[in-house]
């Protein structure tokens, strides 16, 4: 960047000069261009992304006050409440499993949703790409459909179809099936239906993208080379839409762990996951400090574990390359 | 086995949608493909040589008609029982896979053992030249080394039938002009059935033992190549292999085996028959241009010269209106020469000619 400024300054009747000068120039308006369409972004993402976070983080290493809002204290107490419970006679130590509970159970039924989005999401995306190009557009909006009503809607609609003396639970009585209503809602398994519901469009669209794309004479080829379908399908069908699988998996399990309201409605509240721990936090148990070193713990195991996920397949791609 | 024909179709149909988008792609095309033999479905885009190809290897049904491989019906069967393989057009080979793998995979499907597999993929490897690039995936290569890549993938499988939809159209000129005469080399050294399917009538005359023109989801003829380029059946053979001028002419008798034709430039010629003409019928006149003769003297005039490096075309008129195309090969310098606007005499050779009825 100085020396094209010097040539720039000491533009003389030499051409080769006058070039680097006009190169400056353009480099220097493209450099302006890009960082003028960046900006909005960046100014979003500072204010309402890292601003928050390390508002988060820094009351995380604060003191509770009673009622709400924090202590200018610096403490580690929310980390060390995470892991241990403290003895009200003597104040000393013990592991406690409550909080890692919660937070392996939110695990649990957010790979369980994730795994069971991505086994209903492939044959419809595999169905959808393999419609005639006019066809397709159908199916993406039928897809995209259920984004047109609030989710807060859609989940109590759930809630109306799965309860006691719901859709489900009348139309099995009417026609015989149970005597009395089936324990549907306000269980784990209500919880994991209505994740699967909301969430089952982010698995099936970046699948759709990944199958869309990709050439279907790979397929009779691999008919061809004398492979049945099912090692058509793992051969060849799912290694080439992996990347399709791993962002419909993120998007699926990322959201599925923080979930806050499908848990509240269809579970009931009475088992807490992440997103109700850190709610109550915030809300009647009135420890931000806690409910921040919740938000950020989770984070960092989300991240982690994207992390670790990129390195591998990173890994595995650049020696692919090498 | 070896009497039996490697591949016959009988009555083979296939139509595609339905009501007023139907279009038949193959209409009831039915002929026999002789063991080791390089045959080759030449015709335009659209004409149904792929279509037939897709059927033998099984990747679309039939809507009636038979297959027989080796004398055994195969139409029940799915692709991936059928004793052939196929070198797909843009060679479809498997991008997430290296080379080894991608040779390697008919054969794992087949449950060959690891040893046996990795020798084959060895040796098809070195029989097509890319043993050093095993370890490549398929994105790294060229043009050319990924068309063998798909070719050793297919032989690899000892197929009794390989079909090779268009494999050297993605290719340049000069690549695919060698790429001729090492499938050609390939075909003679496996002893395998080659069925293959293009539309350029250089590819199809250089290489194969047998040509089946198509047009219309028909065959519209079956011949060596010789027979296809000399003795064109009809108006639409005539047109599509080589360069041909059409002359509308009138059939004056017969002359041992030939016709005796006048056209409508007034050029008498002694030509070869399709099918059975009349005596005063119309026929058109399918003449090549490097079989007619050009001599100083009159009857013809020299209208434009264009200059090809191995020959030279001249543009000729005849009487008021008919146009002739001759070629001349340019053999030594200072061999006799035509100037535009030159009267020239011009002769056919007694056979050179084909009498076509349409």
């Amino acid at each position: 960047m100085s020396d094209a400024a010097q040539s720039l300054s000491g533009a003389d009747s030499d051409p080769i000069k006058r070039v680097a000068a006009a190169q400056a120039r353009v480099a220097r308006r493209g450099f302006r261009a890009r960082w003028g369409l960046v900006a909005p972004a960046l100014v979003i993402i500072g204010f309402f992304g890292i601003g928050p976070l390390l508002i988060t983080v820094v009351y995380s290493f604060l003191e509770a006050a009673t009622y709400g809002g924090v202590i200018w204290n610096f403490s580690t107490d929310a980390y060390v409440q995470f892991l241990f419970e403290r003895d009200i006679f003597d104040e000393t130590l013990h592991f406690s499993w409550a909080y890692p509970q919660i937070f392996l159970r939110s695990i649990l039924l957010a790979l369980v949703t994730t795994v069971f989005c991505l086994l209903v999401g492939f044959p419809t995306a595999y169905f959808m790409a393999t419609r005639p190009p006019n066809q397709r557009t159908l199916w993406l909006f039928l897809i995209t459909l259920p984004f047109w009503t609030n989710l807060l809607i859609r989940t109590y609609a759930m809630f109306i179809i799965l309860r006691d003396d719901g859709l489900v639970n009348n139309t099995m009585i009417w026609l015989g099936i149970i005597p009395d209503p089936l324990r549907i809602i306000h269980t784990d398994f209500a919880v994991c239906l209505g994740l699967m519901y909301s969430f089952l469009p982010f698995m099936v669209l970046p699948l759709y993208a990944a199958l869309e794309k990709m050439d279907f004479r790979l397929v009779e080829a691999g008919y061809d080379l004398y492979a049945d379908r099912w090692k058509v399908l793992r051969r060849i069908v799912i290694p080439l839409a992996k990347p399709g699988i791993v962002a419909g998996c993120i998007l699926v399990f990322i959201p599925s762990i923080g979930a806050y309201v499908t848990p509240l409605l269809l579970g009931g509240g009475k088992e807490l996951m992440i997103g109700n721990l850190i709610a109550l936090q915030f809300g009647n148990a009135r420890d931000w400090p806690f409910g921040s070193a919740a938000a950020l713990i989770l984070m960092i195991m989300v991240l982690v574990s994207l992390l670790y996920y990129v390195r591998s397949t990173g890994a595995k791609a650049g020696l692919g390359h090498g | 086995m070896s009497d039996e024909n490697a591949i016959e179709a009988m009555g083979l149909t296939k139509v595609f949608g339905s009501g007023p988008d139907q279009v038949t792609a193959l209409d009831r095309v039915s002929l026999q493909i002789r063991q080791n033999e390089f045959f080759t479905l030449l015709g335009p885009s659209g004409c149904g040589k792929t279509t037939l190809l897709r059927l033998v290897a099984g990747f679309e049904m039939p809507t009636s008609g038979d297959i027989l491989l080796n004398g055994r019906s195969v139409v029940d069967l799915p692709p991936n029982q059928r004793p052939v393989n196929t070198v797909f057009q843009s060679y479809a080979l498997f991008p997430h896979m290296t080379v080894a793998d991608n040779v390697a995979f008919g054969l794992e499907m087949r449950g060959l053992s690891k040893g046996e597999t990795a020798s084959t993929v060895e040796e098809m490897l070195n029989l097509v030249q890319l043993g050093h690039l095993a370890a490549r995936r398929p994105t790294q290569l060229s043009g050319g080394q990924q068309q063998r890549v798909a070719l050793a993938r297919a032989l690899a499988n000892h197929p009794q039938v390989l079909l090779l939809d268009e494999p050297l159209s993605a290719l340049d000129l000069k690549l695919r002009q060698g790429m001729r005469s090492e499938l050609k080399a390939l075909q003679q050294r496996t002893g395998i059935t080659f069925v293959f399917v293009t539309h350029d009538q250089e590819e199809a005359l250089t290489m194969s033992d047998r040509i089946a023109v198509m047009s219309h989801g028909e065959v519209q003829q079956l011949g060596v190549p010789t027979d296809i380029y000399e003795t064109p059946m009809n108006r639409f053979v005539a047109d599509f292999i080589g360069d041909t001028n059409f002359v509308m002419a009138e059939v004056l008798g017969r002359d041992g085996d030939h016709l005796r034709c006048r056209s409508d430039g007034g050029l008498e010629v002694l030509a070869s028959a399709a099918g059975d003409p009349k005596v005063g019928e119309r026929v058109t006149l399918a003449i090549r241009p490097e079989k007619i003769r050009l001599a100083a003297g009159s009857g013809a005039e020299v209208t434009e010269i264009t200059y090809l490096g191995t020959d030279t075309s001249y543009q000729l008129r005849l009487g008021q209106d008919l146009a002739l195309d001759a070629r001349v090969q340019n053999r030594m310098q200072g061999d006799e020469h035509f100037e535009p606007g030159q009267p020239v005499s011009i002769s056919v050779p007694d056979g050179a000619a084909r009498a076509l009825l349409d």
